[in-house]
């Protein structure tokens, strides 16, 4: 039972990851850009949605107000900002997008202070659900779960089977046809953008109540959304929901059962830091294997 | 401030100019002249005297990122001492130097030669982290200035590479996690689940609680730096069944510790943490989930002192908030200085001279009994203190009552002054 919690503790890790990790990757696909920002908009979502969450007192507002605060500084950003990026050098939009989040931090800083943000669980969903005799679940981290399947299968309706989404997977791939048809392709990259800070947005203001809501929260998370997008493979959405879940399952496992599996080799003490460290390098060892084995990461090439 | 120096500068370089000029028609030089030579010349030397006289400090301190409030914590408390003697510590005029090390030791560094050389900075504080610490001091020491850290207190410092230009006034490290240790055995507890980040501070912290924990240690686990997510940790914690929690996580990790600690059911098993482990601005943050968290401390604003009820009291007219212990510490250290500063005449010269001086610790602590040991780090009493209700119902941080006396750490034998 206890390993099954770990199993549901690694799912809703990996959903988290997901939700920032979809807009990485879809930007990467589209636009080939690499948004190191990311986790500037997550940290604007969680800010957004703890600032309206306690004037009016609505969890629900509050997460509405994060999305929209997301979608809203990823579109200007885009508009103002990463579009003179679209012809440049990785190197260069990574250092524009670094740039980006000093600006975002201080911004923050400026604006709220450095005083953490205080958000509480919802009482509707504080507390636990008996899922099987011994196992009961924290309701909260069973509905993050369930947004971000929600989000997923969205995702892959909006990709596959909607006139956007064709021009999305047409921009991917033949970006210069689509143009030469009459497609105002700026507008696609924006509204992708926009798509793309909006998830981030929502990841943020879910993490709220479970983390802190400081200044430089994104940075925290963001590597590990990079692992994922390379993972998945570049540009691939289905690939970002494989590589989210399996990161956060492989992270959440080894950190618990690699300490554990240690400790019948050599001495409890040692067993702990060794595990510890270990454990701290099961991703990336996930990611080395996966590009060893598909160099460009599970499912490249498919949106 | 710009516009003083510059006109203090101006002033100098005028007076200067004027004496050098009236020396010269001092051959044939009439009784006015005389006059206006001596005004000038008086102005000059009195500009010399005050320049002499200022003592510089140089402050290195965390300011900015999420950790920045304890470096602006430390700030103010330095700062509101300075203040109390308008720009003097005791009755030596001061100029206090402050940068943002960033938690960057190679910043704290490129600061520390600055202020070395150019700036000829003779004290160094403002330290907030150990790992700035340990980049700056050995360059200070080279340049025979004095290291005086309110907050950082790491072990190699305490022990073989403890320096005569080198005194803490906050603590060693280990300190507050060894009461913790010792207040978890006070109060009876059995079985102990200990969990800290996979860096140096964690398993010192870890090693602390250990040394003084006389109960069994029934987990011990390891987390991130970079975690955002204590799920895990939380499941395992509760198969262990422990009867208390003791964890150090810094900053924003601890928020997110705290809240997923009582989202996942565990507020029954009472938690245990160092100083910094839950201050007020985490506990703003965390709001009624650090309800019962129990925290060890050398101080906390509710100190029933005569110094403590008045540098709270001036401290919230000054900055409007309730001062945290780095504070209190920043405040300590700038007492510290101005007895040391008082004893000396302002004379820093003789480093052996000031370092006796320092050494006495002639001043009167916020935190009340304080004294040096021979590593020059305190030897104080350590204090039990919760996060709990106050008669309004607001939640606030209560001192419980004494846990150790006369603490020293456990390094000072290795060291050889």
């Amino acid at each position: 039972m206890l390993a099954l919690e770990q199993i549901l503790n690694g799912l809703q890790f990996g959903v988290m990851l997901f939700l920032l990790s979809a807009g990485l990757t879809l930007v990467f696909g589209v636009m080939g850009l690499l948004n190191l920002a990311q986790g500037s908009l997550y940290m604007i979502g969680a800010y957004a949605a703890a600032y309206a969450g306690a004037r009016t007192g609505s969890f629900i507002a509050g997460i509405l107000a994060g999305i929209t605060a997301a979608a809203a500084v990823g579109m200007l950003t885009e508009y103002l900002v990463l579009r003179r990026l679209y012809s440049r050098s990785h190197l260069d939009q990574v250092l524009a997008t670094y740039g980006l989040i000093l600006f975002f931090n201080e911004g923050i800083t400026i604006l709220f202070g450095r005083q953490p943000l205080y958000v509480d669980i919802p009482a509707s969903l504080n507390g636990a659900i008996q899922l099987a005799t011994g196992l009961s679940y924290s309701t909260y981290r069973l509905v993050i779960i369930a947004v971000g399947l929600l989000v997923g299968i969205g995702l892959y309706v909006l990709i596959g089977h909607t006139r956007l989404g064709m021009l999305v997977r047409a921009g991917a791939t033949h970006r210069e046809i689509l143009r030469a048809m009459g497609t105002r392709i700026r507008l696609i990259y924006t509204i992708v953008f926009g798509l793309g800070a909006l998830l981030a947005g929502l990841a943020g203001a879910m993490a709220g109540p479970v983390s802190a809501v400081q200044v430089g929260m994104g940075e925290q998370i963001l590597i590990l959304t990079f692992v994922v997008v390379i993972i998945g493979g570049l540009g691939s959405v289905r690939g970002a929901v494989l590589g989210a879940i399996l990161v956060g399952v492989v992270d959440t496992l080894t950190r618990v059962y690699l300490p554990v599996l240690l400790k019948t080799l050599m001495s409890n003490a040692s067993a702990d830091a060794i595990g510890g460290g270990l454990s701290s390098m099961g991703v990336y060892l996930l990611m080395a294997l996966v590009l060893l084995c598909r160099p460009r990461g599970l499912l490249a090439g498919s949106v | 401030m710009l516009w003083a120096l510059l006109w203090e500068r101006l002033r100098g370089m005028v007076a200067g100019a004027a004496f050098l000029h009236f020396r010269k028609l001092k051959g044939n030089s009439t009784m006015r002249n005389s006059i206006v030579l001596s005004v000038f010349a008086t102005a000059l030397f009195a500009h010399l005297a005050i320049a002499q006289n200022e003592v510089r400090i140089g402050m290195i301190t965390t300011l900015s990122g999420p950790a920045g409030y304890l470096g602006e914590d430390v700030r103010d408390g330095f700062q509101l001492a300075v203040d109390e003697e308008n720009g003097k510590l005791g009755g030596i005029p001061v100029r206090t130097l402050v940068e943002d090390d960033g938690l960057k030791p190679g910043q704290g560094k490129e600061i520390a030669n600055r202020f070395l050389g150019t700036e000829k900075v003779k004290v160094l504080t403002g330290f907030i982290f150990s790992n700035v610490l340990a980049a700056v001091a050995p360059d200070a020491f080279e340049a025979g200035a004095f290291v005086i850290s309110p907050n950082a207190g790491p072990s190699n410092f305490a022990g073989k590479d403890c320096n005569k230009l080198y005194f803490v006034t906050s603590w060693q490290n280990d300190a507050v996690f060894e009461a913790a240790g010792q207040n978890a055995t006070n109060l009876g507890k059995k079985r102990g689940y200990v969990l800290a980040p996979n860096y140096q501070a964690g398993k010192d912290a870890i090693a602390g609680f250990k040394r003084f924990f006389k109960g069994e240690i029934v987990g011990e686990t390891y987390t991130r730096l970079d975690q955002t997510d204590f799920g895990p940790e939380m499941a395992q914690i509760r198969a262990a069944n422990p009867d208390a929690v003791f964890q150090f996580h810094p900053g924003g990790l601890g928020i997110t510790f705290i809240k997923q600690y009582v989202q996942a059911g565990l507020q029954d098993t009472p938690m245990f943490v160092g100083g910094s482990g839950l201050d007020r601005r985490i506990l703003t943050a965390v709001g009624q989930a650090a309800q019962g968290v129990n925290i060890t401390s050398q101080w906390n604003a509710d100190f029933d002192n005569p110094a403590s009820r008045a540098f709270v009291a001036a401290f919230e007219t000054k900055y409007k908030r309730v001062p945290d212990s780095y504070a209190s510490q920043g405040y300590d250290t700038a007492r510290l200085l101005a007895s040391a500063l008082k004893a000396v005449h302002g004379d820093l010269s003789n480093s052996d001279s000031l370092r006796q001086a320092l050494l006495k610790a002639d001043f009167v602590s916020v935190r009340g009994a304080f004294r040096f040991v021979r590593n020059q780090h305190p030897i104080q009493d350590l204090y039990a203190l919760r996060a709990m209700k106050d008669a309004s119902g607001a939640l606030d941080i209560k001192t419980i009552g004494k846990v150790l006396s006369d603490h020293t750490d456990a390094y000072g034998a290795a060291c050889n002054l």
